[in-house]
């Protein structure tokens, strides 16, 4: 036997101790274990499969599931379409909100300034009336006895 | 006298009647859902007798079958993948389950006890395998089916069946050996 040969028989050896050779059947018989699982692996497969072969079952089942998933669907398609309504109603009744917040905000702006305007205008007036008053008063110093006059005169 | 179709139709029902329930052993182990493997085991004879006339009897019938119901079983996990309802819907249990089926024969309890607990272990193996993997396992140590007649089923070579099944069987001697 070459020393290459040699190599490959190791190698074959060592694959068929892990289990991984050519022949897949010889490895399980080789190894009584192995067999007696499988064995009873097969048995327990052919029982269960027995039991739900006789099991009394069928279309109305499988109606059943269809009928469970169609109400299912629905409910859902229900739920998803209040839900999108109901987001959209919210928003716009908050969009709407806003806006009527910002109308009465820009009012009472508007109002506060009218206010502001008509008082800086009340007392421009006063001061106009004050100033006319004033300077009505005011008589020139050489007129002041003719003045005394008058002033006597509607006492009388 | 019958007409040639009338024979087909006894033809196939002598086929139903004689490998209903292995397919569906196979699709129930495969699945382990006994309304899936119930609902492909029909589709699986209902696209045999569509294609009944073209059966031509090259293999054996119940390779053919199980040639379909192989196909029927990869297309609905691969329509399943893209379908987020139907994964929601799985009835699946675990194979280890299988387990509490083991015939009870004439062994003691701890015998008993000891073989599900070795039977329960195969399950998870054979659980945890590949998709392939699992096909022929199950084809041949549930089955019994002949390396040639799992290669015509599956569309593979024999090689790889081989190689498929020395993994699997790996897999299995771990799993068992690691519990030991």
């Amino acid at each position: 036997m070459s020393f290459k040969d040699k190599i490959a028989e190791r190698a074959r050896r060592r694959t068929l101790a892990a289990g991984d050779g050519l022949n897949p059947e010889l490895n399980a018989e080789q190894d009584p274990e192995l067999d007696e699982a499988l064995r009873n692996f097969r048995s327990s497969v052919q029982a269960w499969s027995e039991a739900a072969y006789v099991r009394p079952r069928a279309a109305v089942e499988r109606g059943q599931r269809r009928i469970w998933r169609l109400a299912v669907g629905w409910a859902l398609g229900c739920v998803l379409v209040a839900g999108g309504a109901s987001t959209g109603v919210w928003e716009h009744h908050q969009r709407e909100m806003r806006s009527a917040a910002a109308r009465v905000a820009e009012q009472e702006r508007l109002a506060a300034q009218q206010r502001r305007n008509q008082q800086v205008r009340q007392e421009d007036e006063d001061l106009l009336a004050k100033v006319d008053s004033d300077v009505s008063r005011e008589v020139p110093r050489a007129m002041e006895p003719l003045a005394q006059l008058m002033a006597e005169d509607e006492t009388r | 006298m019958a007409t040639a179709q009338e024979i087909a139709a006894q033809e196939f029902s002598a086929v139903v009647a004689k490998h209903r329930q292995q397919i569906f052993r196979f699709l129930l182990s495969s699945t382990r859902d006994v309304d899936l493997a119930e609902m492909l085991t029909q589709d699986c004879f209902l696209k045999a007798h569509r294609n009944w006339s073209s059966f031509r009897g090259e293999s054996s019938a119940m390779t053919w079958l199980m040639r379909i119901a192989i196909n029927l079983q990869k297309d609905h996990w691969r329509n399943r993948r893209m379908q987020f309802w139907r994964k929601t819907q799985t009835h699946s249990v675990d194979l280890s389950e299988a387990s509490e089926w083991l015939p009870s024969g004439e062994r003691s309890v701890e015998q008993q006890l000891l073989a599900r607990e070795r039977v329960g272990q195969v399950g998870k193996a054979v659980e945890g395998l590949s998709e392939r993997q699992r096909t022929v396992f199950l084809l041949r140590y549930v089955e019994e089916m002949e390396l040639s007649e799992i290669a015509r089923a599956t569309g593979l070579n024999e090689g790889t069946v081989k190689a498929h099944l020395s993994r699997a069987v790996a897999r299995v001697r771990a799993e068992l050996g690691g519990r030991r």
